[in-house]
């Protein structure tokens, strides 16, 4: 009996002091060389402030739209083929239909779980493209932007534009007539481009619309070339922010030659993955109870019918919004038409604000001739300008998203058609001029409050016998806060006993 | 390479009772259990998603167990690392990116001299190769985009409205001249195109009876609305949406893609909105059987503007 106590015992004092891991370890450090990398990886620091997560909501909602995605490839067919629809979905029963958007309804009513992932995938977009855009601004507004990290900017604006394209063709694939009504939009803002615009049109959609070319086309680009430029960029996005390290807000020992919060292994990946947890559960919740794109309801599409209030996905707003105050200038002679009345809004307009956001690193570095490396953050009050042109630029994007709703409004303030597009006319034009200094002036506002934005420390009020009134800061704030420990690098080892360790100090040793 | 060469790695011990290494949470064991119940919780939820599915429940059971497992499970993970774990803080060094100035400089040299070098010595090859390569994308691209679709030709300046068409219904029913009320609308496409999707998306118009008698919508078009029947193309010259509302009172239609509004009285004339131009007018008129037919075709092309549009 105690020899075989032995042998486990000589067994396990093989293995080493780290076990059966240590050993996996060892092994693929022979072959691949990790344990240097893996461990730097390990220590890497993750600041512990809140806005870092908006990145990650991003990521995850990517990865939730990847895993819903691929199930929705299972059951949906990219076809424009009329076939007659005999489903589940009674009131639709004996209607003439594009195979996909039979294909649509049968994966959400016939397929089990079918619905739940429609409607997860469809919420799982809104919040990712929404997610890029608020990360975005956390960006913009503390200058994470600037040099160093130029390019991972211009990469992150690129995946902006590919999330809101990507958003447009999978909101298109069902074929409803809503998003019909979306694609022959888009048709004519093709055809809107001079000289080339009906060669363009004809080629992406295979000749004159609608053509039944549109749907496998917008299919191969929303499950496979779009996600994978996507991919492709994260990736690019994700090594750039680890071979930079992360910015962070000054105080409390933070520097611009160092990192301070929690490390990678197991802090960070335990908070991470918890998060990832919370934004599938919230996607879950949201596709349970709350309806989008009921496309059943508005019935297959037919280039002859429209419904009432026709409104894209939240980000194709500004779009619409713009199209809709922009007056009827059209360019008409020598035989030629330049539509400007949809060139400008749909054409012009995008572009000149995307390549505004590309630039603007370069832009800010050209007029504040300020060609230092900067690791830490600023707060936005502190750069009036850049937070006023930021506020400017969202209040704009802001009034022509309300714009996409002229029609709403009207209805619900019960007035003319005619007073809301004026108005929102004016108020595109006076509301981001009015924003620019009105910030400017916060901004200056805030900077000359004492302590502005730092968290002040509750006090206890206590009375004496003597009715003397006396404030001392509460005890609780004061004893047991972390940044009052100066950080300390991530220990290789931790040692139970105390005595053993000596002072815990750093030992360099030479491998 | 030997390992001399390599820096060293730090190796760094704290004792466990190190302030670093204690529990952000004042309540550690307070914290546990709610972790604790959160997980019980989650794990609960998730089951109960393995059973909602197994009996196929409907999709809100199978998304409220699905998310409420997933965010109690999240929410406890996210806990466990926020309050039970380590609370730092940790530092990092960080170490300038950029590297020496012999490193660059060699770097630079590197692809400079040795690659520009081959290049500069046989200038002839590297033009050659270059417009070679430049004619192949070129020629590459063209095939690609030719591939894709037809020329446009001029199938964009016209319909399929002829001299004669009979006006059908969505049903293919020719359209009568006592079949449609004063003040009634309805969409009509040129016979044999009712069902086709060019037919949908081009022919279609609107035809709206705004009278008894003979209607003029404009000056020279005193033939073209019989007995007050009015045809206008149904493609909004915005952005091709079809003109769908009909405003009966104001005897206007109205796109409900972007709120153009088109005088039916007027020649359709935009009255409202970005629409830059009024809708075309077909012109009609009654035959000896009393079938609504098309003197010719549109007289100019529907739709949204574009370059040829002439």
């Amino acid at each position: 009996m105690s020899d075989v106590i032995d042998t486990k015992r000589a067994k396990k004092q093989a293995l080493g002091p780290y076990g059966r891991v240590g050993q996996t370890l060892d092994e693929l450090d022979d072959r691949l060389g990790l344990a240097r990398g893996g461990r730097t990886f390990m220590d890497k620091i993750f600041p512990d402030h809140w806005s870092f997560m908006l990145g990650e909501i991003a990521l995850y909602s990517f990865l939730i739209l990847m895993v819903t995605g691929v199930f929705l490839t299972l059951y949906f067919i990219p076809s424009s083929a009329i076939v007659t629809y005999h489903g589940s979905y009674a009131p639709l029963d004996g209607q003439k239909m594009t195979q996909a958007f039979a294909s649509t309804v049968n994966l959400s009513f016939a397929v089990r779980g079918g619905l739940l992932m429609r409607q997860m995938h469809h919420w799982a977009c809104d919040i990712f493209v929404g997610a890029i855009v608020i990360h975005m601004a956390r960006v913009f507004f503390t200058g994470a932007f600037r040099k160093p990290r130029e390019l991972n900017w211009i990469v992150g604006s690129t995946l902006l534009i590919l999330a809101i394209v990507n958003g447009f063709l999978g909101y298109s694939l069902p074929d409803d007539l809503v998003s019909g009504t979306g694609i022959r939009i888009a048709y004519s803002i093709i055809l809107s481009v001079p000289l080339v615009g009906t060669y363009l049109a004809f080629f992406i959609f295979g000749g004159n619309f609608p053509g039944t070319a549109i749907i496998p086309r917008f299919f191969i680009l929303h499950c496979l070339i779009v996600p994978l430029i996507i991919i492709g960029l994260v990736s690019v996005h994700l090594f750039l922010l680890v071979r930079q390290k992360h910015t962070q807000f000054p105080g409390n020992g933070r520097t611009e030659k160092n990192v301070v919060g929690s490390p990678m292994f197991p802090v960070f990946m335990a908070k991470t993955t918890g998060f990832l947890f919370i934004v599938g559960g919230i996607t879950a919740l949201l596709g349970a109870f709350a309806q989008v794109n009921p496309i059943w309801q508005f019935g297959p599409y037919d280039a002859a019918r429209i419904s009432y209030a026709v409104q894209p996905d939240w980000y194709m707003g500004f779009l619409d919004g713009a199209l809709r105050i922009w007056p009827s200038w059209s360019f008409h002679s020598w035989g030629y038409t330049i539509p400007f009345e949809v060139l400008i809004p749909a054409v012009v307009l995008p572009g000149l604000i995307f390549n505004l956001v590309f630039v603007w690193p370069m832009l800010e570095r050209k007029f504040t001739k300020d060609n230092e490396i900067h690791h830490l953050l600023d707060r936005p009050s502190n750069r009036p300008k850049r937070t006023a042109a930021g506020v400017t630029m969202l209040s704009f994007l802001g009034m022509l998203f309300i714009a996409s709703s002229t029609d709403v409004l009207a209805k619900f303030f019960n007035l003319s058609l005619n007073t809301v597009l004026v108005s929102m006319r004016y108020l595109t034009v006076i509301v981001p001029i009015l924003a620019y200094p009105i910030t400017y002036r916060i901004c200056h506002e805030i900077q000359a409050l004492h302590g502005g934005g730092r968290r002040k420390t509750p006090n206890v009020v206590t009375r004496s016998s003597e009715g003397e009134y006396s404030a001392t800061p509460s005890p609780r704030y004061v004893d047991d806060v972390p940044s009052h420990l100066e950080a300390t690098p991530v220990p290789t080892y931790i040692h139970e006993d105390p005595e053993e360790s000596g002072d815990g100090g750093v030992r360099v040793v030479d491998r | 390479m030997t390992d001399e060469h390599r820096t060293p790695v730090s190796l760094s011990g704290l004792p466990a009772n190190d302030p670093h290494l204690q529990p952000a949470a004042r309540n550690p064991q307070l914290v546990e259990r709610v972790i604790s119940v959160c997980f019980i919780v989650g794990t609960l939820c998730i089951a109960g998603f393995g059973a909602c599915y197994w009996i196929d429940a409907q999709a809100w059971k199978l998304g409220a167990t699905l998310g409420g497992g997933l965010l109690f499970l999240g929410i406890g993970i996210v806990a466990w690392g926020k309050y039970l774990m380590p609370r730092g803080p940790f530092v990092e060094e960080r170490h300038t990116l950029a590297n020496s100035e012999a490193d660059r400089q060699a770097f630079a040299a590197a692809i400079v001299e040795r690659g520009g070098g081959v290049v500069q010595r046989r200038k002839l090859l590297g033009k050659l190769l270059g417009g070679g390569m430049g004619i192949f994308g070129i020629v590459a691209m063209f095939p690609l985009l030719r591939s894709l679709g037809p020329l446009p030709k001029t199938t964009m300046q016209h319909t399929d409205w002829r001299s004669g068409s009979y006006v059908v219904d969505q049903s293919g029913r020719r359209v009568q001249v006592g079949d449609l009320a004063v003040g009634s609308i309805e969409t009509v496409f040129p016979e044999g195109t009712e069902n086709s999707d060019r037919g949908q998306a081009v022919d279609q118009t609107v035809l709206i009876r705004v009278s008894n008698e003979a209607f003029t919508t404009m000056k020279g078009r005193e033939t073209w609305a019989p007995h007050g029947y009015v045809a206008y193309s149904k493609v909004c010259t915005h952005l091709g949406c079809p003109v769908g509302l009909y405003e009966q009172e104001l005897q206007l239609l109205v796109c409900p893609c972007h709120q153009s509004m088109f005088n039916v009285t007027n020649g359709a004339v935009p009255q409202f909105g970005p629409a830059p131009r009024p809708l075309p007018q077909l012109p009609l008129y009654v035959d000896s059987s009393g079938y609504l037919r098309s003197q010719s075709g549109y007289h100019e092309a529907v739709g949204p503007g574009f370059w040829e549009r002439s």
